[in-house]
């Protein structure tokens, strides 16, 4: 059982409006670099600098974080997800830092990429853009940037797909199959 | 997504899937080494305990170094400090120091074996830094991430390894592994050098360097082991030199893109000569700096491994 909650037109949309959202609350893309969480936040990064450089024809700085070694579940052995780099390749001092994932949920993640981060540099500021907004916050953070929100239940599973990985643009919402 | 084993005896256990997912988790280690921030939190509240029986720099140090980068408490202990010198055995040392709960004890020790005997007494997981003759694993495996980061794959790729196999865990290591990974390997030396068994294991034998070096991808210069020459095995250092040193002379024979890999430490002028060491071919200080990212791979995904499976 699993319905749509957005499909490719919506989505790119949502990226559009996002991006000029960026764009505003920076005064512009000068001191802006975009960072995204693997894997699909990566995507939705790409597409965000992408849109930018179409807006104000520049392109914005762009890294990857895996944010495996962070995690507060590490220690309970039961992810164990494929670790892959984290490719930072330029000073975040003065930046204003905009993670970008694609589903905001309990928060842990935006903490652990927020840690990850910080072992880098310290960054002007850090904001939060996510594609969805789920709800069910188990820690005080809260997106500055959201492609929609939907109020969920937190048994349900809200699935980005996006075309760079998964060959389609679409969110769909579907019950908990384990 | 786990290692088939839960010690790291030897590269003899290891599975090419094995090989293939240290090799990947710490070619993404390496960046972590080159922040100005070289830690990350992962294996935080874990205690490793390296035991020492056998002088080493770079082996102690690299463990030691992978460790803190992951944030994991690294205890050293050296043969010469250690209860060993009351006459305390090895097994007694190692049920004494897995009684302070460690997650992970690395062993070196001159007897070959000693690792695994150490396996079948306690139940943290055990990283063989070195045993005797027989064994030295994450030194292969670094060997093999060095020689992939500049191939790009391992399949088909030929190596001669020259000097002494007779007493080297590296080459018994790294012969297993670069078979495991489809490599095809050559043992160069003096006869006296080779041990007869290791034709049965499916390596070529030469014991002319000019030639064996001429179709190769990568030559590995093995350290002549002054400590362990005392059974009359060479002639003379200078006798060795003469005909297996390698010299820009003789490299003159190999591919121009050869590779040299070397484990370390270098006698100068006896087994390499000074220029080929720090020439543009010589990768060895590249091999020191992927040891570290092979042991944080190591003990990343041992340690993942342990915790899944508590007791």
């Amino acid at each position: 059982m699993s319905s749509t909650l957005l499909n490719s037109k919506d989505i790119s949309r949502a990226v559009s409006r996002i991006s000029h959202e960026i764009l505003e609350r920076n005064h512009g893309a000068g001191n802006i670099a975009l960072v995204g969480i693997r894997t699909r936040g990566v995507v939705l990064s790409l597409r965000l600098r992408d849109k930018i450089k179409e807006i104000e024809n520049v392109t914005v700085d762009h890294g990857v974080l895996d944010i495996t070694l962070y995690r507060d579940d590490l220690a309970d052995g039961i992810h164990k997800p494929e670790l892959k780099k984290t490719e930072i390749a330029f000073a975040l001092e003065g930046k204003h830092i905009v993670l970008c994932d694609d589903v905001l949920f309990t928060g842990r993640t935006i903490r652990a990429a927020i840690d990850a981060l910080m072992d880098f540099g310290r960054p002007s500021s850090v904001q939060l853009a996510v594609l969805i907004d789920r709800g069910h916050r188990e820690l005080p953070i809260r997106p500055d940037y959201v492609g929609k929100n939907i109020p969920t239940a937190k048994s349900k599973r809200v699935q980005v797909l996006l075309a760079e990985e998964d060959d389609e643009d679409k969110v769909v919402i579907q019950e908990q199959s384990n | 997504m786990a290692l088939s084993t839960k010690n790291i005896l030897g590269t003899k256990e290891l599975t090419q899937s094995d090989i293939l997912q240290i090799l990947d988790t710490a070619d993404s280690f390496k960046e972590i080494s080159t922040r100005a921030i070289k830690k990350v939190p992962a294996l935080r509240g874990k205690t490793i305990i390296n035991l020492f029986f056998e002088p080493s720099t770079r082996t102690r140090t690299s463990f030691e170094i992978a460790g803190k980068r992951l944030s994991a408490d690294v205890i050293n202990i050296s043969g010469s400090t250690s209860s060993t010198v009351k006459g305390e055995n090895l097994i007694d040392t190692a049920r004494n120091l897995e009684a302070m709960s460690p997650d992970i004890l690395v062993v070196r020790h001159h007897c070959s074996g000693a690792a695994e005997l150490l396996s079948q007494f306690v139940d943290s997981p055990i990283i063989n830094a070195g045993d005797g003759s027989h064994e030295h694993p994450s030194q292969a495996l670094l060997d093999l991430l060095t020689i992939r980061s500049h191939k790009g794959d391992l399949k088909g790729l030929k190596v001669a390894i020259v000097g002494d196999i007779n007493h080297s865990r590296v080459a018994r290591s790294n012969i297993r592994a670069m078979q495991t990974m489809g490599m095809k390997v050559r043992v160069v030396g003096p006869p006296p050098l080779i041990p007869v068994e290791v034709e049965r294991l499916g390596v070529e034998v030469s014991h002319n360097l000019a030639e064996a070096i001429k179709d190769v991808d990568v030559i590995m210069v093995l350290r002549i082991q002054l400590e362990r020459q005392n059974q009359g095995l060479l002639s003379s250092l200078r006798e060795y030199s003469n005909y297996f040193c390698l010299t820009s002379e003789t490299l003159a024979q190999a591919h121009d893109d050869v590779l040299i890999v070397h484990p370390g430490p270098v006698n100068r002028g006896i087994e390499i000569a000074l220029d080929v060491m720090e020439g543009p071919r010589s990768l060895i200080l590249n091999q020191v700096t992927n040891g570290v990212a092979i042991r944080m791979a190591l003990f990343y995904l041992l340690l993942g491994e342990n915790n899944a499976n508590p007791n």
